[in-house]
């Protein structure tokens, strides 16, 4: 399909596809996240092993997320991204918090 | 006007958009069942505990590290086709699906010992063992199941990928169906990022 | 001038340009066409079903296949009528056309959705005629009860999950459409909150319809393979499945009333010569209606043996989703006053919907009261309740939407006498077959039951007779609709003289819905 300059927002958005598309990563960055991810896991393990009982899980969700937040950020380009995308990431996040959350309403006090 | 073809236009993030909103779909689907097993861990957690002791912490993490470093290499072939590397985008697509490979025949290997030694949905020894030890391996079962097969998915759709660099319809022009798939094994990966702790360092 | 989308050359030859087309309105008529049939026949299980009912004692059918009536009944209805209902046929025709858009972000994905939903349809309709027979569980699908049935609940279950994934990628079209494809000056702002309801609507359908997908899969892997996670007998659940299933289950009923609410706000402001009153509050409470809605599905869970903590803390919620609904009614009611009215059938369909909604609605307080609940739940009060809002909610809101939108899609104009008369045997009908609903179920008679006690006989009669007077009313609006598109009168471009872009291109639009696409410089309702 044609450009079509005399479509403004088309315009407009090539801009902004090829600012987006401009920036760009060196692979030596990706190496370092893929480094601390694999150290991360290192850690997950020793703390479970540490025996803390349920602070262990506690522990390790934490971990995890810290794990899933640089998968998001770097490997998933979020960092990257128009703003908008790194708002919509919590509506899932927060969605699923509250299915979890309000069940346990039930589950703690029966 | 005629409708011969779909009307088509290149909009790179509104590809990326409707990719990213997919992905929510597959965070509230494995979330379902993150809340299916966080409500019967809370119930039955020592039931879980000493279920967790027949798990091998060295194959989930082995599995760990091969998953991580795929997403290393998915991320790399983006790189490389970004800069034209055509044959290097190529090389390290096929190495992602080779990782991808590896992590399916472990699970295999891992589920054939488990099920060699009677762990599996309604086997009478499981039934036997009380209801924490069944809804311990039955959540395994079905997590780490649903999860292998969008691994497999995975494997397709980057293959699929692939073929378009080598026709170079994916290129250094074009190529958010490349970082698309990439995005979706980026998801794999975190799912399991979630299930390795879950499953695997109950000790 | 462009011919019509109607005359486009296609990819494939006839039918099959229609089967498989990418153009956002033809597969808007597609779903149009495919859910009123299901419709249809979740209407004829309705009247069988009161056709058993009309008398205590007398019976028609058997206990067991009064069941699966009922449960069809419902599947048919929600998954195959309402659920896709409005956003996937007016919103695909019309919500492109008002962004000034020339068709949704992936129209390929458009008409996958529209596949899937028919693979769905045709697997739930299979499910009825193989196997164990006809799924008796009630379209609740309930532990323990689902997973012992010898029925054919996993290929139905299979068939909705089908129909789900369907409706999860239209969500996802949608949503990407509106916030990349509006026409240059199409500010958020100046969208109509016909489109603002169904980006609110999109959103509950990507996000909610996956945790009913996992739902449903679990139940697949629980009757084939045992897994245990919902059979009590192995320590799973039954409240945790009810949990799941209303997790998505009610943020499902916003799928459905939304987006009629967005188009009665469509056509209040053009029936009355006024811009609407409370854009900003109304744009707002869609999507406030969408996300409150996520955090109050334990309601239908009352007497389910959930903690008291839970059963407190969701009746709290519950009362405040009911607030940006009442924003709505207050702001349709403020648009109305001291404007120019004129009482055309959208109007009049409208206006109808404002009043059952407004019923429905205010039950839906007394049912969420923990001391009330106790009283009518598992009666037909809730069963009254739930008709008033979806058949006289949302269905007549649909109903309002079609007159509205019809010259737009189909180039002509439907019979104006027609239509209102339809509408008179429509409402008392309703009212007849609903309101003794709310008696019956007060005074105790239990849902779901094939037969009741004699003290039940009055109502019950009034009820079954009103069923009549609406299928009557069914038959002449839908009657009119069909007879129109052959032998109505030519409509213009925008015989309502509204503001919108959808109304300012030719009727019907060409396919690609714009000579050029429009630049906005105005608000949907600015008349002058």
């Amino acid at each position: 399909m044609e450009e079509s300059w005399a479509e403004p927002r088309l315009r407009e958005k090539f801009m902004e596809d090829k600012q987006v598309e401009r920036t760009h990563v060196p692979n030596r960055v990706f190496v370092i996240v893929w480094i601390a991810l694999l150290c991360l896991t290192g850690l997950t393990i020793k703390a479970a092993q540490m025996k803390m009982g349920e602070w262990s899980m506690v522990a390790n969700i934490a971990i995890a997320s810290t794990k899933a937040s640089l998968v998001l950020w770097f490997f998933m380009h979020l960092k990257y991204e128009k703003r908008v995308f790194k708002l919509l990431i919590f509506i899932p996040i927060i969605t699923v918090s509250i299915i979890i959350g309000l069940t346990f309403f039930d589950i703690w006090y029966r | 006007m005629n409708e011969t073809a779909p009307i088509e236009h290149r909009d790179y993030i509104g590809a990326k958009l409707g990719m990213w909103l997919f992905l929510f779909t597959e965070i509230l689907l494995f979330g379902g069942m993150f809340l299916v097993y966080s409500v019967y861990r809370e119930v039955n957690t020592a039931d879980f505990h000493e279920a967790g002791m027949e798990m091998n912490m060295t194959i989930g993490a082995v599995n760990t590290l091969i998953l991580l470093t795929s997403s290393l290499t998915m991320v790399l072939s983006i790189s490389a086709i970004k800069s034209d590397a055509k044959m290097r985008s190529i090389f390290f697509q096929a190495v992602t699906i080779i990782l991808g490979l590896a992590f399916l025949v472990n699970k295999y290997f891992e589920w054939s010992d488990h099920i060699r030694h009677g762990f599996y949905p309604d086997s009478p020894q499981l039934l036997a063992m009380g209801h924490g030890k069944i809804l311990f391996f039955g959540l395994y079962y079905v997590m780490t199941g649903i999860h292998a097969l969008h691994v497999l998915i995975g494997i397709s759709i980057i293959g699929f990928v692939l073929i378009l660099t080598l026709r170079e319809s994916v290129s250094g022009k074009d190529y958010v169906k490349l970082e698309n798939a990439g995005l979706f094994w980026h998801l794999v990966d975190v799912i399991w990022i979630y299930l390795f702790p879950l499953f695997y360092l109950i000790l | 001038m462009e011919a019509s989308f109607y005359h486009a050359k296609t990819r494939y030859p006839g039918i099959f340009g229609w089967l498989f087309t990418t153009d956002h309105k033809r597969i808007g008529l597609l779903y149009l066409i495919s859910t009123l049939s299901f419709f249809a026949v979740g209407v004829s299980l309705g009247l069988t079903m009161r056709l058993e009912l009309i008398r205590s004692g007398m019976h028609i059918i058997s206990a067991q296949t009064y069941n699966a009536i009922f449960t069809i009944h419902g599947v048919v209805m929600v998954f195959l009528f309402i659920i896709p209902g409005i956003p996937a046929s007016l919103g695909n025709f019309v919500m492109p056309l008002q962004v000034g858009a020339r068709d949704v972000a992936f129209p390929k994905v458009n008409i996958l959705s529209w596949w899937l939903f028919i693979m769905g349809g045709t697997v739930v309709v299979t499910s009825l005629f193989t196997g164990g027979g006809p799924p008796d569980t009630g379209w609740t699908f309930y532990i323990p009860y689902s997973i012992r049935t010898g029925t054919n609940v996993s290929l139905a279950v299979f068939g909705v999950f089908l129909i789900g994934l369907s409706s999860t990628l239209t969500g996802m079209n949608f949503l990407t459409t509106i916030h990349r494809l509006r026409a240059p000056g199409m500010t958020w702002k100046r969208m109509t909150l016909f489109t603002w309801a169904i980006y609110a609507t999109s959103w509950i359908q990507l996000l909610a319809t996956p945790v009913l997908a996992i739902t449903l899969l679990l139940i697949i892997m629980e009757r084939f393979f045992g897994v245990g996670i919902f059979d009590p007998a192995k320590g799973g659940d039954p409240i945790l499945f009810e949990h799941m299933f209303w997790i998505y289950s009610h943020p499902a009923v916003y799928i459905m009333i939304v987006p009629a609410m967005g188009a009665v706000t469509d056509i209040i402001p053009v029936f009355s010569r006024k811009n609407i009153f409370g854009y900003t509050a109304i744009a707002a409470s869609s999507l406030a209606i969408a996300f409150v809605g996520y955090l109050v599905w334990g309601h239908h869970m009352f007497t389910s043996g959930m903690s008291d903590t839970a059963r407190i803390i969701f009746s709290f919620l519950t009362f405040l989703v009911a607030v940006p609904s009442g924003v709505k009614v207050y702001s349709w009611i403020a648009s109305l006053y001291k404007g120019s009215i004129t009482l055309g059938a959208p109007l009049l369909y409208t206006l109808g919907f404002i009043f059952l909604f407004s019923i429905g609605g205010l039950t839906g307080l007394i049912q969420g009261a923990l001391a009330t609940n106790l009283h009518v739940h598992g009666t037909y009060f809730i069963v009254a309740h739930f008709h008033y809002v979806i058949f006289g909610g949302a269905v007549m809101g649909f109903f309002a939407g079609l007159h509205y939108w019809y010259p737009k899609m189909f180039g002509r104009m439907y019979e104006e006498h027609l239509a209102k008369l339809a509408w008179v045997f429509l409402f008392i009908g309703f009212n007849m077959l609903y309101f003794s609903m709310f008696v019956l179920g007060w005074e105790g008679m239990p849902r779901r039951y094939y037969d009741y006690l004699p003290r039940f006989n009055g109502p019950n009669l009034v009820s079954t007779i009103g069923s009549w007077v609406l299928a009557m009313g069914l038959i002449i609006m839908f009657y009119n609709l069909i007879h129109s598109l052959f032998a109505g009168a030519k409509a213009g471009d925008n015989p309502w003289g509204a503001a919108s872009l959808e109304w300012q291109t030719s009727s019907p639009p060409p396919t690609e819905n714009f000579e050029d696409i429009p630049v906005v410089t105005k608000g949907p309702y600015d008349f002058k």
